[in-house]
């Protein structure tokens, strides 16, 4: 049993990668590897610097190849084991992830967005949004929240390991390195302190009891040997995932209700532009913010529904649309205009989105 | 009168007898690690203790073949699973089981990570010089002048390197204090045995062993009986048959 280091509400001033480290912590998280990159290196730092207090483990592996895969051998010994990465290792994570996929096993993942693509810039980008919902040679059978802040980063660390454990998808928690690297006030809590129990975490080899005996030898694999035998499984997934989705969607609105323009946006670039909708109010421009926090599975029915409501859409994103893509196709049979504001891998302000509905609201989109 | 007699086959409590008939080719040498492998196990009663990975790879058909705790990985990965397993679990015996292709090519870096950190678990790497799986390619340790499919005219080591050498390589690096090394071969399945038990024992107590295992894919080589055993010998010539690391104590 680790030992857990918040028993009461904390408010510290932390980077949001020690956050993620506390939060982990706080989960009663038993084991992290991991391969250094930036900008997620503080995760681990923080994480090994912790160790004699939380009693945990941790494995420096030879790259993120290993870093994945010996996450799902702790996974599979009954850990609540987890990795962090980023960017190019966020690539070569792939193969375990899908993996993970494949098994059902309840992968954890913190996804500290950088540059792209290849090597790129270090810090900041929204690039990896298309990466981590539906890398690997699969069907994107994950979980994805994109948080926008420090309190989300805690909350969302600890969540992640409970819907990875409870529907058995891999689960990640997207942020990027603004939110990793930069310092915020953050109220750090025992889950408990708020009704949280953490799911159990079942030991897939070496379960109790002598094989033969107590019950049969556990035989994992991922290789099948007819095409038909695969679909069967994955459609059995398909349900599962569906059913899963309508409990794990999350979604918040900030002056949606009665918004003119629309703006939808994910991660740290809604925070951007929740400080644009209240300027724009003040100048008497009606816009509000539709934010999936789930980017995978997306919050269909909400944001059909924010967006039939509205005159005008703007999507804007540190990427070149890769939210965009993934909502305009559940957005099918809507009618409502859009326009974009995408800068690749580069911060979007409140002050750029302003002036991006200001000229809309001058000349009214027609796409 | 005739009598029959009752024999039973010869399963170890580790082989899983509900899995059938076997899955690898007629001769082939996977089935002989492998039982032996499970034979050793029940020797040393490490049945509750052990978790079984296997690779991609014919290795990957063994994935019910122990009667055993088994994950199947991707090809090259089953050591980071396997030492993912043993940190979290300490207590645990890890075997990693895996072809050539999937030690020494694609698998490499972990090959030699997990020696140079002498990671908890037994690799044991099958070697038949081939990539047996996808229809007999050249792999890492293709003999020099050895036909494959992607050297239809014999290995030319001017162009494709020499073969690797897996135990020479990983005893260069394992810490000596805590490892076990050796090549073995099918040919001899009593050395392989006692190769095997010194491997788990010396994994059983936490440390880290590696066994290589010179193997045989008739079905990819073309050969007959007698062809395959020729080619077995020409193969004890190039990779020596001994023990390179061998911990203080070790028994
Ligand atoms: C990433 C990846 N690349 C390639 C393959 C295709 N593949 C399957 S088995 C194999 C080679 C197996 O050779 P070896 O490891 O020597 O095992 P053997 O079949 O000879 O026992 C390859 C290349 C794969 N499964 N995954
Ligand atoms: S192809 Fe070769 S290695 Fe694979 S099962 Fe057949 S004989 Fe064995
Ligand atoms: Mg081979």
């Amino acid at each position: 049993m680790v030992k857990k280091l918040i028993t009461q509400d904390t408010r510290m001033f932390l980077t949001g990668n020690e956050v993620i480290a506390y939060a982990a912590n706080a989960a009663e998280a038993e084991f992290m590897y991991g391969y250094p990159i930036t900008p997620q290196n503080e995760i681990m730092h923080t994480w090994c610097k912790l160790l004699p207090k939380t009693e945990a483990g941790f494995l420096q592996t030879e790259d993120e190849i290993s870093a994945g895969f010996s996450t799902i051998g702790g996974i599979l010994a009954g850990k609540r084991a987890f990795t962090a990465t980023a960017g190019p290792g966020n690539v070569i994570m792939q193969d375990a992830q899908s993996m993970a996929e494949m098994m059902r096993i309840p992968f954890v993942c913190a996804v500290m967005q950088r540059g792209g693509p290849s090597t790129a810039t270090v810090i900041y980008a929204q690039q990896e949004t298309r990466l981590t919902c539906f890398g690997g040679n699969g069907e994107g059978f994950r979980i994805v929240y994109s948080t926008a802040g420090h309190q989300d980063l805690y909350d969302y660390m600890i969540k992640s390991f409970n819907t990875a454990w409870k529907y058995r998808f891999p689960t990640f928690m997207l942020a990027d390195g603004y939110q990793g690297k930069m310092r915020e006030p953050v109220t750090l809590y025992d889950p408990k302190s708020r009704g949280i129990t953490m799911e159990p975490t079942p030991a897939a080899l070496r379960a109790p009891g002598v094989i033969g005996v107590d019950r049969e030898a556990t035989h994992l694999r991922n290789t099948f040997n007819l095409e038909e035998e695969l679909m069967e499984q994955l459609d059995k997934y398909q349900i599962d995932y569906d059913k899963m989705s309508k409990e794990v969607e999350e979604y918040l609105e900030y002056k949606a209700e009665d918004a003119e323009v629309l703006i939808i946006a994910h991660g740290i670039v809604a925070r951007s532009a929740m400080t644009a909708v209240d300027e724009l109010r003040a100048k008497g421009i009606k816009a509000g913010l539709f934010r999936p926090i789930t980017i995978r599975p997306l919050p269909v029915e909400p944001m059909r529904k924010a967006v039939k409501r509205a005159k005008q859409v703007l999507f804007t994103e540190s990427a070149n649309g890769q939210l965009a893509q993934m909502c305009l196709e559940k957005l099918y049979g809507l009618t409502t205009p859009y326009q974009t504001l995408f800068k690749m891998g580069v911060g979007v302000t409140g002050d750029d989105i302003v002036a991006k509905v200001e000229t809309m609201v001058q000349e009214m989109a027609n796409v | 009168m005739i009598t029959t007699l009752d024999v039973k086959p010869d399963l170890a409590k580790a082989q899983n007898a509900a899995a059938g008939a076997s899955k690898f080719c007629p001769g082939c040498g996977h089935g002989m690690i492998l039982k032996t492998l499970a034979k050793t196990i029940d020797e040393l009663e490490l049945n509750e203790r052990a978790v079984f990975g296997c690779d991609i790879g014919c290795s990957l058909l063994s994935w019910n073949y122990m009667n055993l705790d088994t994950v199947q990985t991707h090809h090259g990965r089953t050591t980071p699973v396997i030492y993912g397993v043993t940190r979290a679990n300490p207590g645990t015996v890890g075997i990693a089981y895996m072809g050539d292709g999937g030690g020494l090519a694609i698998g490499a870096q972990h090959l030699v990570n997990a020696a140079t950190r002498s990671e908890n678990l037994l690799v044991i790497v099958a070697n038949n010089t081939n990539y047996g799986m996808t229809g007999g390619q050249m792999s890492p340790t293709t003999m020099p002048g050895q036909k494959t499919e992607t050297t239809p005219y014999g290995r030319d080591c001017e162009v494709t390197g020499r073969p690797a050498k897996a135990a020479e390589l990983v005893a260069s690096i394992a810490d000596p204090n805590k490892s076990y090394v050796a090549r073995a071969s099918v040919s001899n399945l009593r050395k392989l045995n006692t190769v095997f038990k010194k491997a788990l024992k010396n994994v059983a107590d936490g440390g880290y062993s590696f066994v290589e295992v010179l193997s045989v894919c008739p079905l990819n080589w073309r050969t007959n009986n007698e062809g395959t055993w020729e080619r077995l010998k020409t193969m004890e010539e190039c990779f020596e048959v001994k023990e390179f690391l061998v911990k203080e104590g070790l028994e």
